[in-house]
């Protein structure tokens, strides 16, 4: 059986449709927003602008977010209420105090790191003679899936048995360097460490892509001044590139934080949640899903929803700075 | 083109306006931002980076029993390669030429939902960082929290959704949504916009809340409504954040496995190629010869992409660039 | 070049703006025009209309489909098995497609068991679903959304299986699903030819098998290998292991009581039994061939644990029939060539050697005419047969044609399941509750390999019902 374009043509075109239909009704909404009645005008208008994406937050993400709190509070299949009962579980089972400190460890360690790379990163190779190169390198990583990746990483925490070949780039390493081979995976916490790796690995593109694009932007004149007032290298980025782009830091390091409280594709492939190695998302995959205990999935979820709590509030108060700075 | 940047990428060709350091003085500079140390450093991490995804690529070409014996760096003194991982990948036995489908699949999924996320976001964004309303910041930070919703606790309302659609007793406001064919799509299409719009107008929302308030009121004040200020002003000068954007959102939306398995299935009509790739990873063994090839294969685009709108990552996003 | 404006070049586009805007409004209305008139009319190629082909249903080939012509449409069917084996699957039930004109679009997901749920619950289950647990589809069955066998189907899986094999989907008396493949997980595989150069027997009791052990390792070989990494699914082969264990030195009624959570998890009997695992799966004498330590068990995958077998680093292997598949293509599997396979050895003479097995069962969410014609070719002995001359396959059918198996290992684990004097006893962890089959006894056994204590293991399973 060839490939037959024919068959794929309608695919195309509804594509096609999609997109032109799309774009006309936005066309036509922007026209449309400045011409209604005077009155309330501002009210309205922001209605017309936010009014298509809060209806999809609505029903895709704020009704789920209902939902599952109410369902934290019931039982597995969802049919009776047992009040707290799932929180008390989520609290005391030992393997799910595992999994929370893991989270802990998760989003600790990946924002920072992953951010830190990016950061470093981009200033080093901003300006170089291959820096479209070099950034390329930097970004591979985010145009592999999460699955991918972490395919990528098992292997290269792969383990033989001593005497025989290494498979594994991490063994062949330790080895060379006189250690016997081990299976990395197996020890807590050395094994979370391995696969926060993983999501730094992939993260330091976003960040570098970012960060670097926020470096570009400081006006050169100030740079130039610092330059002149015999400033070395490193005094520059810690006087003046960074507060420059902290803002910027502050929005990566928030959007890291958010993917790694998820993380989820990484934990499950590599180590499938073993060895003490799972996360919320995880377990509460797990719990909802495979083991038809909806009710402390849910609760699981609903631990997450708090846990951005303190991101939020580092958001408003980074809006509040912005606003009193313009 | 203002007189007091620099060029960037350090690589454009339409240079058309006088650069106030001369290249001898940007060599110096360059000098003395990344000196030894900071050259090694930068390799160092270069390497890092690129290690794993090198070895990657040497083992998809490396025969399955030499995958599994021998360590892909061993290559140079046994150089032995086959392109049959590939073959098994792109023209396996159930798929006989028409990986092509699943190919053409992702692309129907991810181009639209680039599109929508992308304009409504920057839509979305515009309003909460430039239109006067009550309970403005509050909006904002109900939407940068809605990040957090693992999507996993969304698909079974949204499926609900499509496959029942909404009835207020017994009047129904939306039908099930139950598509034949090709309008199989607008159900994924939904689903993937939905889960990016609170990232899209988080990010959207930092580059367009600092552009200079001084341009956005002048036209205010010429009786611009919103609608032409977003249009005129808003959308042009945040080109290169959109791109950004666009990119992060196709790359999202391209690797995505959970999405598609739900909404879309696993049939040739509307799956996507991870589906495919996931399927291939196969019931028998590590099967690393295949695995390798394949996430090769699914990697193309999105790097291609990368490369090709790269060039807008250079010119820099606006964020930060105003100030003052 | 970068649009990079200062606050005195405001845009010069903004300047132009309420010029262009008023000839806008047209050509955006007829813009958003042109798709509604085209997509009228297009409906129907893009909804992908296309009529069916198919064979001659007078023709003597569609002679066993006569009773469900004349029904039509189209299934849905989702389950587990995905890749070379799904296509094998189409292929089965190509002539039923054919000469009845009942297309079967048939869905494979490696996440079967979680996307299943999903599916159900968002409304959009499948109208057919292959479960690899009864456990599972009896959450189906609690919560009314599957539906019992038609009768039709139901008769048809009474005579093809036995009691034994039919009572994990039977529920209040009622049959839920059919019976497909079937596998036996009490098989040690080993290689006949190092076995005959060494001078070592195939053991009849235990305690034989241990004694070979023990010889294997004086000779410098490692007796035992194995693997318990399988994704989420990582530690199954080693519940494997305890259940055989259980059920040969306990008996099947002491096995059923613990499934059932009659007698704790955690009871004397089974810590027992465990203990007896434990003198080989943690006995570093013992194991592991070919990949290292005992902890190596626990990161060495289900399907690359045996292999060494074949290369002669490892002495045995226990684990399901379904193994065959595994062996590199030009492997010799037969009584005397590179690999075969022994019925794990009987512990308590009196109870013998019953065998721990598993399967799949199809059960369906719908009752439309087509599926009923689906569900009752399913349970028919002409399905078993045709997948099963396509290979890798073997169905526990009763009337079902051994000489179509071509591996004997797979006619070996038929006939074992269909010999009337031995007791059959599905998987233990696929009936227990599944937070438990599948979650903290997987997670309990991985650990316990990982260095966990043998009474500390179950006693945390226990914990978890």
């Amino acid at each position: 059986m060839g490939f037959d374009l024919l068959s794929e043509l309608p695919k195309l075109l509804w594509l096609v449709i999609g997109v032109a239909g799309f774009l006309a009704v936005f066309g036509v909404l922007l026209l449309a927003v400045d011409r209604g009645p005077r009155t309330r005008r501002e009210w309205w208008q922001a209605a017309c602008f936010l009014g298509p994406a809060a209806l999809l937050l609505l029903v895709g993400l704020v009704y789920p977010v209902v939902r599952t709190t109410v369902l934290s509070f019931m039982d597995g299949p969802g049919q009776a209420w047992v009040g707290l009962r799932n929180y008390a579980w989520m609290f005391t089972r030992p393997e799910i105090l595992v999994v929370l400190r893991n989270t802990l460890l998760w989003v600790l360690v990946a924002p920072a790191l992953a951010t830190a790379t990016g950061l470093v990163y981009a200033v080093l190779v901003d300006r170089a003679r291959y820096e479209s190169l070099a950034k390329s390198l930097l970004f591979m990583p985010m145009a592999i899936s999460f699955v991918g990746a972490s395919i990528i990483w098992k292997f290269v925490y792969a383990h033989r048995p001593a005497g025989s070949d290494q498979i594994g780039l991490l063994n062949q390493v330790w080895t060379l360097l006189g250690g016997e081979p081990r299976l990395w995976l197996l020890d807590q916490p050395l094994n979370t460490l391995l696969l926060i790796v993983i999501l730094i690995w992939i993260q330091a593109g976003f960040a570098m892509v970012i960060l670097s694009a926020a470096i570009k932007a400081i006006p050169t004149d100030i740079i130039e001044a610092a330059r002149i007032d015999g400033v070395s290298p490193l005094q520059l980025f810690w006087r003046v590139t960074l507060p420059m782009i902290w803002p910027t830091v502050a929005v990566v390091l928030i959007t890291i934080s958010v993917q790694t409280l998820k993380v989820f594709d990484i934990v499950r492939t590599v180590t499938g949640g073993q060895f003490s190695t799972s996360v919320i998302a995880n377990e509460m995959y797990n719990q909802a899903f495979r083991y038809g205990e909806l009710g402390q999935g849910s609760a699981l979820a609903v631990f997450l929803f708090v846990l951005v709590v303190p991101l939020v509030l580092i958001q408003i108060r980074s809006t509040r700075r912005s606003r009193e700075a313009q | 083109m203002t007189p007091n940047r620099t060029d960037p990428g350090g690589r454009a060709p339409d240079r058309s306006s006088p650069d106030r350091r001369g290249p001898a003085q940007a060599a110096r500079v360059r000098a003395r931002l990344s000196g030894a140390a900071g050259s090694a450093a930068a390799i160092a991490i270069a390497v890092l980076w690129t290690l794993p995804t090198a070895g990657l690529l040497i083992s998809s070409f490396r025969p399955e029993e030499q995958i599994k014996t021998t360590g892909w760096w061993t290559v140079p003194f046994d150089p032995e390669f086959t392109l049959r991982n590939y073959a098994d990948v792109l023209f396996g036995s159930s798929s006989d030429g028409r990986l092509a489908s699943y190919f053409i699949n992702s692309f129907t999924i991810a181009v639209p939902t680039m599109v929508f996320v992308v304009l409504l976001a920057a839509m979305a964004a515009y309003a909460l960082a430039w239109m006067r309303f009550p309970g403005r910041d509050w909006l904002f930070i109900g939407v940068f929290a809605l990040q957090i919703v693992p999507l996993q606790m969304s698909l079974v309302p949204l499926l609900r959704l499509f496959s029942d659609g909404v009835a207020i007793g017994t009047a129904t406001v939306l039908p099930p949504l139950d598509l034949p064919g090709a309008f199989q799509f607008t159900n994924v299409w939904i689903a993937h916009t939905m889960f990016g719009l609170p990232l899209g107008i988080f990010l959207m929302h930092n580059f367009i809340s600092r552009l200079p308030s001084s341009i956005i009121e002048a036209a205010r004040a010429d009786g611009a409504g919103h609608g032409t200020v977003f249009r005129r002003i808003v959308l042009p000068l945040t080109v290169p954040a959109l791109v950004s954007l666009a990119i992060f959102q196709f790359l999202w939306v391209w690797n995505d496995l959970l999405v598609a398995l739900i909404f879309a299935g696993g049939s040739i009509e509307v799956a996507p190629l991870t589906v495919r790739l996931a399927e291939l990873a196969g019931t028998r063994g590590n099967e690393w010869q295949r695995l390798t090839a394949g996430a090769f294969v699914s990697m193309v685009v999105p790097l291609l992409v990368f490369f090709s709108l790269q060039r807008y990552f250079a010119r820099g996003l606006l964020a930060g660039s105003m100030k003052g | 070049m970068a649009p990079s404006p200062t606050p005195t070049t405001t845009s010069p586009s903004a300047r132009r703006a309420p010029l262009a805007a008023a000839r806008r409004p047209a050509r955006a209305a007829g813009a958003a025009l042109l798709p509604l008139v085209l997509l009228a009319s297009g409906c129907g190629y893009l909804a992908g209309e296309t009529g069916g082909g198919g064979a001659d249903p007078g023709s003597a080939a569609c002679e066993p489909y006569a009773q469900w012509q004349d029904i039509g449409g189209s299934v849905e069917m989702y389950g587990p098995i995905r890749d070379d084996e799904a296509e094998r699957l189409r292929q089965a039930w190509q002539e039923f497609s054919d000469c009845t004109g009942i297309a079967i679009d048939y869905e494979g997901s490696g996440e079967f068991e979680a996307q299943i749920q999903v599916k159900v619950d968002g409304g959009n289950a499948p109208d057919i679903a292959i479960f690899p647990q009864p456990g599972l589809l009896a959450r189906f069955v609690e919560s009314g959304d599957a539906l019992p066998l038609p009768d039709g189907a139901a008769d048809l899986a009474r005579e093809g299986w036995t009691e034994d094999w039919l009572s994990y989907v039977e529920h209040d008396g009622e049959l839920y699903a059919t019976p497909q493949a079937s596998n036996v997980k009490s098989l040690v595989w080993y290689s006949p030819t190092v076995f005959e150069e060494n001078g070592y027997e195939v053991p009849r009791t235990w305690d034989a098998m241990i004694d070979l052990s023990d010889t294997m390792a004086g000779d410098g070989l490692k007796p035992w290998c194995a693997g318990i990494e399988s994704g989420e699914a990582t530690g199954w082969p080693a519940t494997d292991w305890l259940e055989n264990a259980v059920l040969r030195e306990h008996g099947p009624d002491v096995y059923d009581q613990w499934v059932e959570h009659e007698i704790p998890f955690d009871d004397p009997k089974i810590v027992e039994s465990l203990e007896r695992v434990d003198g080989i799966l943690r006995n570093p004498d013992y194991v592991n061939g070919g990949h290292g330590g005992v902890k190596s068990i626990a990161t060495t995958s289900q399907q690359d644990a045996g292999l060494p077998v074949n290369e002669g680093e490892c002495g045995m292997y226990m684990m399901g029939s379904f193994y065959a598949a595994n062996w590199p293509e030009d492997t010799d599997i037969s009584e005397g060539g590179d690999i075969y396979a022994f019925n794990l050895p009987a512990i308590d003479e009196e109870v013998g050697t019953p065998i721990v097995g598993g399967g799949e069962f199809a059960a369906a969410f719908t009752d439309r005419p087509e599926v009923v014609a689906v569900q009752e070719y399913l349970a028919t002995v002409g399905f078993a047969d045709s997948r099963a001359s396509l290979g890798r396959w073997f169905s526990a059918h009763r009337d079902a044609d051994l000489e179509l198996l071509e591996n004997p290992i797979d006619r070996l684990s038929a006939e074992l399941l269909r010999d009337p004097d031995v007791v059959f006893r599905w998987d233990g962890g696929d009936n227990m509750p599944a937070a438990v089959g599948s979650g903290t006894f997987w997670r309990g056994m991985t650990d316990w390999i990982n260095g966990k204590g043998t009474e500390e293991t179950l006693t945390y399973i226990e914990d978890s019902w």
